[in-house]
């Protein structure tokens, strides 16, 4: 079956070959059907990687470890859910994934457009195609899904046991889909450059590609966030990693696209602006992919062939120089229609925005690549760590947050001064209010930490701002349509989608840097060594460790996820001030996994692969407290239990030892290394992200076709009016 | 097992080359029945015309397109602009000057959508 | 007929400063917006440039560090961990990392979190500081990478302090 999954490849590049040349031939001799078996060959491209994904899932469901890819990141002891999950593990499976995904959209796209706008659309195509015979050739070339050993070898190796977390089978998919949705956008915008035709059909149509390419790539980031803080070992949600900040720039410039755009609808203007930025997204989002596969970069991820590198260089520079190519040669159909009619309206604001994020993506863009930089440049490779971004990204994002604040209060095109000024008035009390809250010491230590302060206040402006807007609004349609309050407020928001949409995305923004303020700043941090019956004191917390726990075999492990051993504690938790109420038992364990190395034996092989920590956490409204431990399983004692196993046991009887390793550890437990954290409103930033996911959903609804019509009827009445007063 | 694959991939190729082949199919097949009627030509760009006047049908439907969308476009500053009034932000001055503003402009999308009404019965 | 910015039209009691800007004409107006953005931006970026140099620590491999570390610098010492270096004694974690030819190894103490991929054979990161003889990691500074199989895993073990 592997040579049918490779016969696929094959046939997929061929089909993507034909597309690219007859959605070309058809527009450019206007002989649309052409074209249109063009957008059908994407289909056709569709169809023919999901067999390919089929035949791959089979193998791996069916333990076929005659697949490379099978026998190297599954294994009969493998759960099922992750063995599915497992082919997005491997380099080869995620190019297939990566590939399957951006046609799926791709169809989409096309399919969604195939009565307007078509001969962006045909270009559009091309460029899709164009990404699609890529990926396929990458994996023909070079990392090929479908190779196969002779003869099969029994057991797989298995995924490795950081992978086994829940939150690991959504993540990947979730970033990838999100990635390959910024390529669509990418591929109508070099559509429309290439068609001559930047226009209100085309921002309509892009408006809907970027918001979902944002939204899915926004979800990602939020999920890798939140599996990095409640499944590994360190207790933190972002680390200025590499491959963190390279899926954060396309989103930044997706943020500022979304917005700038709604000037370019509005006033004819700032068309070189937004398809720079749509063609920056997808570039970003290439180079973001590249990142993770390439060796280029020192992070915790970047590994892959080096071999792949170069393609991929290749692939960004031609789209940099190709879409730099594009916007030069068509400047003259970009020149913006009018100017800004005052500095005081929203546009002034939104083009703040997009400052502000194209000044935060600079920033991050240095940061990521200095490493690359440096070494051009002095010769020497040299890094920056997290609080060099801190101290740029910080002050930049409370910017953003108080125009967020700023911008609800303005009118479009030009607002009336005195009109704004009264209306700040409510959210900067609210602000000052906060500020002075804060400043009497009410959260003890909040003083000393002045940026954290400041974004309390800047968001708490916001939201003012932002209620107040929803409030008048209310009173508003009252005014009008004489409804009760509830009801006026659902109207107004299914009146207006788009407006109250985005705010509440922006009080979900707010909510989410309100949580990552107070988490960040107001950390309380134990790392210290506890035998059983001591205890330790961590912000307003005293945890004691009770006991030593320990579980044996997969059927045991409560965390599912095919230990041989797992090692832990029982940990009170409870209030340091009287009364001490008891606020939680938390048990942390370390689970130790068996190995693929052949140089231990029969003992140290079943517990002597990569240990996974599993934490144990308390989620409160106004605190989390977070717990890990590193067990001692190198004492004397348990070593020589090891040794002696390996030595005298055969494999099979292996687990005894282990299970007399377990006793013992329960008899006598060497004091544990632990990490315990306790983080202030950390739960707000995961709901201030389901704010954020909930607004823009609001946002794109589109509004039913009945509403739609009947504002487009009473309008064009208005207008006719307008006409016969003029 | 090499005959199960040749004989699935020789079906996957059947049906790629159908789905793709369909629009070039039809289009023969029209115009070899009925040479005056244009297939290429989008919903709503009408009129009947020759295979060489395709690219003019394709330009009408784009202009259509983009004043419709423009029009949705303005609809929508005006409503935005009186949501904008009734919360406050705007004095009645101002509004009434953005108003009359956007619905000339909303009329001039109108009056050109209009001049391009198609002339087939 | 377009009026004059809002800015200009509601500001009674501005400064005289402001009335002046507000009575320029639009293109004059616009080159010094462009002016005043395009001069912030470039503060901006030399503020940047100039601390990312100065905040850096350089890679270095472990020849690298012991023909060139000096004392109280920080440095990323990137390389294998040793085989059979590993020791525990209490919170101090010892042991070495050599470079990826094996040929020089250095040996460093190590308080902080351990990665759960940390083992011996594995390519590490870990920012040393040289003190006397000995090299000290900084605490929680110790990065593992997943072994050279590609794997998704994203940032792991990561440690700010």
């Amino acid at each position: 079956m592997a040579g049918f999954g490779f016969a696929c490849l094959v046939l997929a590049l061929v089909v993507c070959a034909y597309g690219i040349w007859a959605s070309l031939y058809g527009v450019r001799s206007g002989r649309m059907e052409y074209a249109d078996s063009g957008r059908r060959s994407v289909y056709a491209f569709a169809g023919v990687i999901s067999v390919a994904v089929l035949v791959l899932e089979i193998a791996f469901l069916g333990n076929d470890f005659a697949f490379n890819t099978v026998a190297d990141t599954s294994s009969r002891t493998t759960p099922g859910l992750y063995k599915a999950a497992a082919i997005w593990s491997s380099q080869e499976g995620s190019l297939l994934v990566w590939a399957w995904l951006m046609s799926l959209w791709s169809s989409l796209a096309l399919f969604l457009t195939r009565k307007r706008i078509r001969d962006v659309a045909a270009y559009a195509t091309a460029i899709m195609l164009g990404f699609g015979a890529f990926f396929v050739f990458l994996m023909v070339a070079y990392a090929n899904p479908f190779a196969t050993t002779d003869p099969a070898p029994p057991e797989g190796v298995g995924l490795d046991p950081l992978l086994r977390f829940p939150t690991m089978m959504i993540h990947p998919p979730m970033l990838y889909s999100g990635y390959t949705l910024c390529t669509i956008p990418l591929a109508f915008g070099m559509g429309a450059l290439l068609a001559r035709r930047v226009d209100a059909e085309w921002i309509r149509a892009i408006r809907r590609f970027a918001f979902a390419a944002w939204l899915f790539l926004g979800a990602g980031i939020m999920l890798g966030a939140l599996w990095s803080y409640s499944e590994l070992g360190w207790g933190g949600y972002w680390g200025w990693d590499a491959v963190e900040n390279a899926a954060l720039l396309p989103w930044l410039t997706g943020t500022a696209f979304l917005h700038s755009l709604m000037i370019q609808e509005k006033r004819g203007m700032l068309k070189v602006w937004n398809v720079s930025l749509v063609l920056a997204t997808g570039t970003l989002a290439i180079m973001g992919t590249f990142l993770v596969r390439s060796g280029i970069l020192d992070s915790i991820h970047a590994f892959g062939g080096h071999t792949l590198g170069v393609p991929f260089v290749i692939l960004i520079g031609a789209l940099i120089g190709g879409s730099i190519y594009l916007v030069v040669s068509r400047r003259e159909m970009l020149r913006s229609e009018h100017r800004l009619d005052s500095l005081l309206s929203r546009e002034s604001m939104f083009l703040l925005n997009n400052l502000v994020l194209v000044g935060l993506v600079f920033v991050i863009i240095w940061g990521t690549y200095f490493p690359l930089i440096s070494e051009a440049l002095t010769g020497r490779e040299a890094s920056v760590g997290p609080p060099w971004f801190d101290r740029y990204t910080v002050p930049l994002a409370l910017v953003l947050v108080l125009l967020s604040g700023i911008g609800p209060v303005i009118a479009w095109r030009r607002a009336t001064l005195a009109n704004a000024r009264r209306n700040f008035l409510v959210p900067i009390a609210c602000a000052l209010l906060t500020l002075v809250l804060l400043l009497s010491g009410f959260p003890p230590g909040v003083t000393s930490k002045p940026l954290a302060l400041a974004m309390f206040c800047c968001a708490a402006f916001a939201i003012a701002s932002i209620g107040q807007e929803f409030f008048r609004g209310t009173r508003a349609r009252r005014a009008m349509a004489a409804e009760p309050a509830p009801l006026a407020l659902v109207a107004l928001v299914r009146r207006n989608r788009r407006r109250y949409g985005g705010y509440i995305v922006h009080v979900g923004m707010a909510v989410l840097f309100i949580g990552v303020a107070a988490s960040s700043s107001f950390q309380h941090t134990k790392e210290l060594q506890l035998s059983p019956g001591q205890s330790a004191r961590v912000g307003s917390y005293e945890v004691r460790y009770v006991r030593p726990t320990a579980t044996l075999t997969p059927k045991f492990d409560t965390a599912h996820t095919g230990s041989t051993l797992s090692l832990g504690a029982v940990l009170e938790v409870t209030e340091s001030r009287a009364p001490a109420r008891h606020v939680a038992t938390l048990e942390p364990s370390e689970g130790f996994y068996s190995s693929d190395e052949a140089s231990q034996g029969s003992v140290g092989s079943l517990i002597g692969g990569q240990p996974v920590s599993h934490i144990a956490m308390n989620v409160g409204v106004t605190r989390n407290v977070w717990t890990a431990i590193e067990p001692d399983i190198e004492t004397p004692a348990l070593k020589r239990i090891v040794t002696v196993g390996d030595k005298t046991l055969p494999p099979e009887d292996g687990i005894v030892a282990v299970a007399y390793l377990a006793r013992e550890y329960l008899k006598h437990p060497p004091p544990a290394e632990f990490n315990l954290l306790v983080s202030p409103l950390v739960m707000w930033i995961w709901v201030g992200g389901l704010i954020v996911v909930g607004g823009a959903l609001i946002a794109i609804w589109p509004a039913p076709s009945a509403v739609r019509r009947r504002v487009a009827a009473r309008s064009r009445a208005r207008s006719v009016g307008g006409l016969a007063r003029a | 097992m090499g005959l199960l694959i040749a004989l699935l991939t020789l079906v996957l190729v059947g049906l790629v080359l159908a789905i793709v082949s369909a629009p070039l199919r039809r289009a023969r097949a029209s115009s070899s029945s009925e040479p005056a009627r244009d297939l290429r030509a989008p919903a709503g760009a009408g009129a009947s015309v020759t295979p060489a006047g395709a690219p003019a049908a394709l330009q009408a439907a784009r202009v259509r397109e983009e004043l419709e969308a423009a029009r949705e476009a303005k609809y929508r500053e005006i409503r935005d602009a009186e949501l904008d009034y009734r919360t406050g932000k705007l004095s009645a001055e101002d509004y009434r000057a953005i108003d009359a503003d956007l619905r000339t402009e909303a009329i001039e999308i109108l009056n050109r959508l209009e001049r391009l009404k198609p002339r087939d019965a | 007929m377009r009026r004059l910015a809002g800015v200009g039209a509601g500001c009674a009691g501005a400064s005289g400063r402001l009335r002046y800007f507000a009575a320029m004409n639009p293109s004059r107006k616009r080159t010094v917006r462009l002016v005043v953005a395009l001069g912030a931006a470039v503060v901006l970026a030399s503020a940047l440039i100039y601390t990312s140099f100065s905040a850096a620590s350089p890679a270095l491999t472990p020849s690298q560090l012991l023909r060139e570390a000096q004392p109280g610098r920080a440095y990323q010492l990137t390389g294998t961990v040793v085989k059979g270096s590993v020791h525990r004694e209490g919170a101090v974690l010892d042991f070495a990392v050599a470079d990826r030819t094996g040929s020089t190894a250095v040996a460093l103490s190590y308080t902080g979190t351990v990665p759960d991929p940390f083992r011996e054979g594995r390519e590490v990161i870990v920012t040393v500081q040289k003190q006397g003889d000995r090299y000290v990691g900084e605490q929680n500074s110790l990065i593992t990478k997943c072994p050279s199989k590609y794997k998704t895993a994203p940032p792991s073990e990561n440690q700010n302090s």
